[in-house]
């Protein structure tokens, strides 16, 4: 049942690193999460990564694994053949901290910006009611983990550091958008996610959808939808009308 | 000494559901409010909750109200519960839920629109708040965006090590960035811990690498004092196979959704571990049990939702009976009783879990389940209005303080404590602040505290961290599990005093910047302090209750029923144990328990 597996795990901190080669037991039903584990408690005390529910619950142990960005918690070692070599290496997206552990701060930084949730009156007994219908659709985009794997994926960003500045990543369009479907929220983000947030900077290219591993449409049921309504307003004749005609001065 | 140093009013120590909901109290407090955590924002061992958050909203069943929910969860608790925690959760848990969704949060709904509930494990109504199986997610995220939104400062992979203390009290905390490894002190005239529990001391769990006791370990060395620390849950239903993933939690909603447990003989066993002190409100046939999913007046509950204490012995004795499954558990199947649809809607993460890790498909084949450690009801003992410990200063909140779920918890009575609990520690740990300004962090303390954290870099040869973490867990798992005995406890005494020699002439390889070595021999002495504790109490208390089965004393006994055991630190450093009564509830709580019986 167990056998030896070749792994390449890139070790470094910000001024650089390389790849090292490990030898290391793999047992039955280990996922590549295990296999690090293993790789601390007996050739490198000291390789440093990030993880803590180990149950594809808390989004810590995002990496990049054969070049795919992963969960090292969720990606089993059956997938891979007993002689392939498995390598993993940071999410290439953030700057590296050391061994597996990037700074993700950006992400932190972004969220901080979103214009926060802010919600009608309850009703007179003190309940809001809502529908099952009309929470599901946010309840999709609530299911996120935070992994970051979306934002690591998305060309937009992943090779292109100055675009950081001006572009919040598919994890904040899909807050942005689950906001914006809210049934108590009464604030209006639909500027901001264009002009501060960079949603149209995204191509629709559905990468981040592939990696989410909660399986969340990030692409055709939130950030599409949203550009929807944006464009709705921008484009709209009517609208274009209205926000150009003045209400004449009363003398 | 290179230090960075901040000052606030009031510290919380942990980001989960407890440590945000006392800091967003002590903020709108007005108090200057710090949070520091080990892990990153959002990360707390909270997202693991699955089930629902506990509240008599009587949105499902009118029938429902504080008073039966303080009644469950005394009778959960096997009544060693402290009677004020657990009025104050039942009378407050409703208004909590509610101001969630004020922040943001979006729980599944019943037909009116309004919060839906479900049921699980001891709890007399439909009572749990949920998002489908990832409600711990949705309070952390929603805790989060609101610590976020109020601007509160959060000091991200950061751990304390040491609590700082003059004669007055609590003057603040040091501790280290996981990142660089630099020291930094906060001073606060009022430090909160909310650093969760213990499961790391043992080798099956459901908890995380973050669960090592160090709030419990860090109250004791202030000075504070731990309550029935022998009290530790093992969640009946944990994965078992395969053996990468054992112990990752299986949820009670499986069972509150109509699941059932089967031996490998295919009997519905839990029918034969009915206790007489649940028989009035168990059913008595597998007729009864299916009918009262629908017709709660009518039937009584399955005994699948015993607490849960009853089903982990229950499944530990089918186990050692020779009647467990292949991979040593019991079956868990919901499959043959309701709709690939409706688990898929109801348990998408357990689904999810089950085909991602086992390759088991829950829909159409039943699950191998069996006890992991999963929660510690003892812990820092706690005044139940202000959350206050013995240390002025200190204060406690969630699964690291004792006293509200006695003997046994309840399941879905944890998030609920979490945030009652939380609230009111933030709002009495922001008053304790009002007006003391000006502490002072003396030169000494701090280098001492330094160099206690650095002394592993400073030996060379000695042993690696991992081999003792991993001794002391088989140790606990071995010695002081599920069901104990006198012999083998003081066995474990023995293993962790020697243990401790160990822990003291570790080393650890590499620098100070993310070196996890590093972290985990900090971590240790707290993991030895606190499995010593569970160790001495367990020895101490000649009984059976709840979360402690003792094979040579099986039954519960009355003198023990009104005591408490409480630790402290000696002055040697060595683990003091004493006993305390327990404080007895007024007549007209005691009352509820005939008008409801």
């Amino acid at each position: 049942m167990s056998y030896d597996a070749t792994f390449r795990v890139w070790r470094g901190n910000a001024d650089g690193g390389d790849l090292q080669t490990f030898t290391v037991e793999v047992n039955e039903g280990e996922v590549v999460l295990d296999v690090i584990h293993r790789l601390q408690a007996t050739q490198a005390g000291d390789l440093a990564v990030r993880w803590n529910c180990k149950a594809g619950k808390c989004g810590s142990c995002s990496a990049e694994i054969n070049g795919r960005p992963r969960l090292m918690c969720m990606t089993r070692m059956s997938t891979f053949g007993e002689d392939e070599t498995v390598t993993v290496t940071p999410m290439r997206a953030f700057p590296v901290v050391r061994d597996l552990v990037t700074d993700v701060s950006y992400n932190y930084d972004k969220a901080a910006q979103i214009p926060a949730f802010n919600p009608r009156q309850r009703d007179a007994d003190g309940n809001h009611r809502m529908q099952q219908i009309d929470v599901e659709r946010s309840q999709e985009f609530r299911k996120c983990i935070e992994c970051f794997l979306c934002q690591d994926t998305c060309h937009v960003i992943r090779d292109h550091e100055e675009n950081k500045k001006a572009f919040a990543g598919p994890r904040f369009l899909i807050r942005l958008a689950e906001l914006d479907m809210h049934p108590l929220d009464v604030t209006d983000r639909k500027d901001a996610a264009q002009d501060e947030f960079g949603l149209g900077y995204c191509n629709i290219t559905k990468c981040c959808s592939e990696v989410c591993p909660e399986g969340i449409h990030l692409t055709d049921n939130g950030i599409i939808p949203l550009k929807e309504r944006v464009v709705d307003r921008k484009f709209d004749p009517l609208t274009f009308l209205g926000s150009k005609i003045r209400r004449r001065p009363k003398d | 000494m290179e230090l960075e140093r901040h000052t606030y009013d009031v510290v919380v120590v942990g980001a989960g559901g407890a440590g945000l909901r006392a800091a967003i109290e002590a903020h709108e407090s007005g108090a200057r409010t710090a949070v520091v955590c080990k892990s990153l924002l959002g990360k707390a061992h909270t997202v693991m909750a699955e089930g629902g958050i506990a509240a008599a909203m009587a949105n499902l069943y009118p029938e429902d109200n504080w008073r039966v929910h303080f009644r469950d969860t005394m009778r959960g608790g096997k009544m060693l519960n402290h009677w004020r925690m657990a009025q104050l959760h039942a009378q407050e848990a409703p208004d909590r839920v509610r101001e969630l969704e004020d922040w943001g949060a979006l729980f599944d709904r019943t037909p009116d629109g309004l919060i839906s509930q479900r049921d699980f494990g001891g709890h007399r109504y439909a009572r749990l708040a949920h998002v489908g199986d990832r409600t711990g997610l949705e309070l952390i995220r929603t805790l989060q965006q609101r610590t976020v939104a109020l601007g509160i400062d959060v000091y991200m992979e950061c751990t304390v090590t040491r609590l700082l203390t003059d004669e007055g009290g609590i003057t603040g905390a040091f501790g280290y960035w996981r990142e660089s490894g630099r020291f930094v002190a906060w001073q606060a005239p009022s430090v909160v811990l909310a650093t969760g529990g213990i499961g790391k001391s043992y080798k099956v769990t459901s908890n995380s690498w973050e669960y090592t006791g160090d709030g419990h370990s860090l109250a004791l060395q202030a000075g504070a004092s731990l309550v029935n620390m022998e009290f530790v849950q093992f969640h009946p239903t944990g994965m078992v196979w395969p053996p990468s993933v054992r112990g990752i939690l299986v949820t009670e909603s499986v069972r509150g959704d109509g699941g059932i447990l089967k031996n490998s003989a295919g009997n519905r066993f839990m029918f034969d571990y009915i206790p007489d002190f649940f028989r009035k409100e168990t059913a008595e046939t597998e007729a009864e049990a299916d009918r009262w999913y629908d017709d709660k007046k009518n039937n009584r509950r399955p005994p699948e939702l015993l607490p849960r204490d009853e089903v982990a012995r229950a499944i530990n004795s089918e186990v050692k009976a020779g009647r467990g499954t292949p991979h040593g558990g019991v079956f868990l199947d919901i499959a043959s009783r309701r709709s690939a649809e409706y688990i898929r809607k109801r348990l998408p993460s357990m689904y999810h879990q089950f085909k991602e890790l086992a390759e088991v498909d829950i829909t159409a084949e039943p699950m191998e389940v069996g006890p992991t450690c999963h929660y510690v009801m003892g812990g820092v003992e706690v005044d139940p209005d202000t959350e206050a410990a013995r240390v002025s200063g200190l204060f406690a909140a969630g699964e690291v303080a004792g006293g509200m779920h006695g003997s046994n918890r309840l399941g879905g009575n944890s998030l609920s404590d979490l945030l009652v609990f939380g609230r009111r520690a933030g709002a009495a740990a922001a008053e304790h602040a009002r007006g003391r300004h000006g502490l002072e962090l003396p030169d000494e303390a701090l280098a001492d505290a330094a160099r206690a954290a650095l002394a592993p870099f400073d030996r060379e040869g000695g042993e690696n961290p991992y081999t003792v973490q991993h001794d002391l867990q088989q140790t606990m798992h071995d010695l002081v599990g599920i069901i104990r005995t006198a012999p083998e406890m003081e066995q474990a005494l023995e293993r962790i005093a020697a243990l401790k020699e160990r822990v003291a002439n570790l080393s650890v390889e590499g620098h100070r910047q993310y070196n996890p070595g590093w972290h985990l021999a900090l971590d240790l002495p707290h993991m030895l302090v606190v499995s010593e504790c569970i160790a001495r109490a367990a020895l101490e208390r000649q009984e059976s209750r709840g979360g402690h089965t003792r094979d040579d004393f099986p039954a519960t006994d009355a003198e023990w029923a009104k005591t408490n055991l409480i630790c402290t630190q000696a002055a040697d450093g060595s683990v003091a144990l004493t006993r305390q009564p327990l404080p007895q509830m007024p007549s007209d709580l005691a009352g509820i328990f005939e008008e409801t019986a």
